[in-house]
C-alpha cells in the first residue's frame, strides 16, 4: 500500500431501488475520500439517502453504479471469501440499540459471534478475546451473561460496538450511534468513539441528523439532499463559511440552548420531495428561497473555495465571491 | 376563584405503577404553577416521569397498574384529581388538550384526518351539526397550514411533519385554555421542527393557550418556554425562569445536562458525560436520587432528600450545595 492511497475512496457511487412508483435515487453519484483515522460526518434529513450511502458501502447491499476502493482496490463488486475478508475490514454500528441485538442470546455470545465466524478464535483464546472486547468498550464484567432487555439504552450500544470491533476494522459506519440515547449517556458514548479512533486508529462515517454532534466528532462533513452530496468541506470551513443554502436553512433550524439568542427566520418551505424519478435540475430548488429558471439545468459539485465543494449554480452570487 | 393569577398549580403529585410485586416511583412529590398564558418546559432523561405528570393532569393514566397516590392539580381552582369522571370529561379537549410525541401512531390510519378533527369537535359541541363540524375542520386544517381540500385523506398520504400539523390541529380545536405537548416535535427533522415550533407559538400567541411542553431538548425549551423544570427520577430538581436556569443552573444534573451536550457554536475535544446511569424507579433510595452520580456529593445527600429552597427570586433547587455561579446563595 503506497503512503499516499487513501483508505477508503468513493467515485459517483450510486444505489437506485425500483419502486412501482418509479426508480428511487437513494444515493446518485456521491464521492469522497476517508483517511486513516479520519471521521467523515454525513448529515442530511431523514429520506436523504444517508443510511443508504452506509450500506451500499460497507457492501450490505450491492451499488448500482460508480466504485469503492479499500486501499486502493475495488471492491465494488466482490463476492465470496474475498468478500467475507474485505468485510472483517469494514463494520457497522446501527442506530437502534434496542433492534439491533437479538434479544434471545446473551451479550457474551453476541460479542463472540464474529470472532467464532473469522474461524480464528476457539477455546480460551476466544474467551479471552471477547474479555478485552468488553474492557475495552466499558461493559462490567457481570453483564457477561446478562441478555440485552436487561441493559439499559447506553449499555446496549456497548455491545453494538463490542461486536464492531470484534474483527479489527479499519473503517466503520456509525449509522445515527447516539441519536436513540439520552444526552447523559449520549456523550458517553461519543467519547467512547472518539477514544477508540485514538487508540486504534479508526476511521469513522459517521451518519447523524444532528449537525452539532458531527461539528464535534467530524474532520470533514457531506451534507446530503436526496440521494446527492451538496455541500462537502472541512468541518470548520463548513461551519464557519456555510455556502450552500440548504446548508444555511439546516444550520439556522437548529435551536439555540442560549434563551437569548433565538432561531434565525431563515426557514424552508415545504418538505423534502421524492427521490423518486428525480427531475435533471438542482433537486433542492422547489424549497430554496435563490431558485431561478438555470437551477432546472443539470448541477455539479464544484471547488468554490479550496477544498470546499457546492452543488449548486448560484453559490457565487448568493454568497457574494 | 375564576381568574386567579396561577391558572394551574400542581401539589405534591405522586403518581405510582404497581408491576407485580414492584412498585414503580414515577412522580414524588412534584408542586409546580402555571400562569395563563405562559409556558413551562419540563426536561429530563428517558423515564425521569415528565409523561407521567402531563397524563396525570388530563387523567388518562392507564387503568391498571396505575394510580395518583396523593397530591392535587388545582386549575382555576377545581382540584382535577377529584372531580367526577363525567366532569373530567368536559374538561379533557375542552380546556385541556394534548399533542402526543409521536404523529404516525397518534391517528387513526382508517380514518380520514378530516373526519378526526370533526370528531373531537363534535364530542365537545353537542349542539352543532356535522356540516358545522366538517367546516370548522377545515378551519382547523387551513390555520396549521394545510389546504383544505386535503380534509378527506387518509394519515398514510401525509409527511410526518403535516401529519404533526394535524394532531396540533385537533389539539387546538376547541381552544383550550392549557396544551400538554409530549415531545411534539422529537420524530421531526430539524427543519420541519423548525416548522412546527414556530406553528405551535404562533397559535399559542393568538389563542393566548398556557402550555406545558415536555422535551429533552434543551435547545427547544430555551427557544419556547418562560419556565422551565428539570425532572430527575421523578422529581423536580430545579426551576426556574428559563433565563436564570440556563445562565446559571443551580443543580448538579441540570449543569452535567449542559456539561453533556455538543454545543454548536464551542468547539471542545472531549465532552463531559454524566457518569452512571438513572436509577432504578422500583427502588427507592434513602437521600437524593441523584447522588450516586453527583460529583458534589456528601454524606448528607446519601442520608437525607433535599427540598427544593429558593437561591433567588423565583429559581429553585433541590440541592444543599450552591454549585455554579450561586456561590453568594
Amino acid at each position: 500500500m503506497r503512503e499516499d492511497t487513501p483508505l477508503l475512496e468513493i467515485r459517483e457511487l450510486k444505489k437506485f431501488f425500483q419502486v412501482p412508483a418509479g426508480i428511487n435515487h437513494a444515493v446518485d453519484g456521491v464521492s469522497f475520500i476517508i483517511n486513516k483515522g479520519e471521521t467523515l460526518g454525513v448529515v442530511g434529513e431523514s429520506g436523504c439517502g444517508k443510511s443508504t450511502l452506509g450500506r451500499t458501502l460497507i457492501h450490505l447491499q450491492e451499488a448500482t453504479g460508480g466504485q469503492v476502493l479499500l486501499n486502493g482496490e475495488d471492491i465494488t463488486h466482490v463476492k465470496g471469501h474475498r468478500l467475507k475478508k474485505v468485510r472483517e475490514k469494514m463494520q457497522i454500528i446501527f442506530q437502534d440499540p434496542y433492534s439491533s441485538l437479538n434479544p434471545r442470546k446473551s451479550i457474551d455470545f453476541t460479542v463472540q459471534e464474529p470472532l467464532r465466524r473469522s474461524g480464528r478464535y476457539s477455546g480460551s483464546r476466544l474467551k479471552e478475546e471477547t474479555e478485552r472486547l468488553m474492557q475495552l468498550v466499558g461493559i462490567d464484567e457481570r453483564l457477561r451473561y446478562a441478555y440485552p432487555h436487561e441493559l439499559d439504552g447506553g449499555r446496549r450500544q456497548r455491545v453494538g460496538i463490542a461486536r464492531a470491533l470484534a474483527l479489527n476494522p479499519d473503517f466503520i459506519v456509525c449509522d445515527e450511534p447516539v441519536s436513540a440515547l439520552d444526552v447523559s449517556i449520549q456523550a458517553q458514548v461519543l467519547n467512547l468513539l472518539m477514544d477508540l479512533q485514538e487508540k486504534m486508529g479508526l476511521a469513522y462515517m459517521f451518519v447523524t441528523h444532528d449537525l452539532s454532534v458531527v461539528r464535534h466528532i467530524s474532520n470533514n462533513i457531506l451534507v446530503m439532499y436526496l440521494g446527492q452530496a451538496v455541500e462537502k468541506a472541512p468541518t470548520n470551513r463548513l461551519f464557519e463559511e456555510t455556502l450552500h443554502p440548504y446548508t444555511k436553512a439546516l444550520l439556522s433550524a437548529i435551536p439555540s440552548v442560549d434563551p437569548l439568542r433565538h432561531m434565525e427566520p431563515l426557514q424552508l418551505k415545504g418538505e423534502i420531495t421524492s427521490p423518486i424519478n428525480p427531475k435533471p435540475g438542482c433537486r433542492f430548488a422547489a424549497r430554496c428561497p435563490y431558485t431561478t429558471p438555470e437551477c432546472s439545468e443539470p448541477q455539479v459539485l464544484e471547488e468554490i473555495l479550496p477544498d470546499h465543494y457546492v452543488q449548486c449554480c448560484h453559490c457565487r452570487e448568493i454568497n457574494g465571491l | 376563584m375564576e381568574q386567579s393569577e396561577k391558572f394551574l398549580s400542581v401539589k405534591n403529585l405522586v403518581v405510582e405503577y404497581t408491576q407485580g410485586k414492584d412498585t414503580i416511583h414515577a412522580v414524588n412529590k412534584v408542586s409546580f404553577e402555571l400562569e395563563k398564558g405562559k409556558t413551562l418546559g419540563l426536561v429530563g432523561e428517558t423515564g425521569a416521569g415528565k409523561t407521567s405528570i402531563a397524563k396525570a393532569i388530563l387523567r388518562i393514566l392507564p387503568d391498571v397498574g396505575a394510580s395518583i397516590k396523593s397530591g392535587e392539580i388545582l386549575l382555576n381552582g377545581k382540584n382535577l384529581i377529584t372531580i367526577p369522571e363525567k366532569e373530567m370529561q368536559q374538561i379533557r379537549g375542552n380546556v385541556i388538550s394534548m399533542i402526543f410525541q409521536d404523529p404516525m401512531t397518534a391517528l387513526n390510519p382508517l380514518m380520514t384526518i378530516g373526519a378526526q378533527i370533526a370528531e373531537s369537535i363534535s364530542l365537545h359541541n353537542a349542539d352543532w351539526d356535522s356540516a358545522r363540524c366538517s367546516k370548522e375542520a377545515v378551519k382547523m386544517l387551513e390555520m396549521v397550514g394545510i389546504p383544505g381540500e386535503r380534509f378527506g385523506e387518509y394519515p398514510f398520504q401525509f409527511s410526518g411533519g403535516m401529519k404533526q400539523r394535524v394532531v396540533i390541529a385537533m389539539a387546538l380545536s376547541c381552544n383550550p385554555e392549557l396544551l400538554l405537548a409530549d415531545e411534539p416535535t422529537t420524530a421531526l427533522d430539524v427543519t420541519i421542527q423548525a416548522q412546527v415550533l414556530n406553528l405551535i407559538r404562533e397559535l399559542r400567541k393568538k389563542l393566548n393557550t398556557s402550555m406545558i411542553l415536555i422535551t429533552h431538548d434543551l435547545g427547544v425549551v430555551a427557544e419556547m418556554c418562560d419556565q422551565v423544570a428539570t425532572v430527575y427520577a421523578g422529581h423536580i430538581v430545579e426551576t426556574g425562569s428559563v433565563i436564570d436556569v440556563y445562565h446559571n443552573p443551580a443543580h448538579p444534573y441540570t449543569e452535567g445536562l449542559f456539561g453533556a451536550l455538543p454545543v454548536m457554536n464551542t468547539e471542545s475535544s472531549r465532552l463531559t458525560p454524566i457518569p452512571g446511569t438513572v436509577p432504578d424507579p422500583a427502588v427507592i433510595a434513602e437521600g437524593c436520587p441523584f447522588a450516586p452520580r453527583c460529583k458534589y456529593v456528601t454524606e448528607k445527600c446519601r442520608n437525607e432528600m433535599p427540598s427544593l429552597r429558593e437561591i433567588t427570586p423565583g429559581h429553585f433547587t433541590a440541592c444543599f450545595e450552591n454549585i455554579g455561579g450561586n456561590k453568594n446563595a
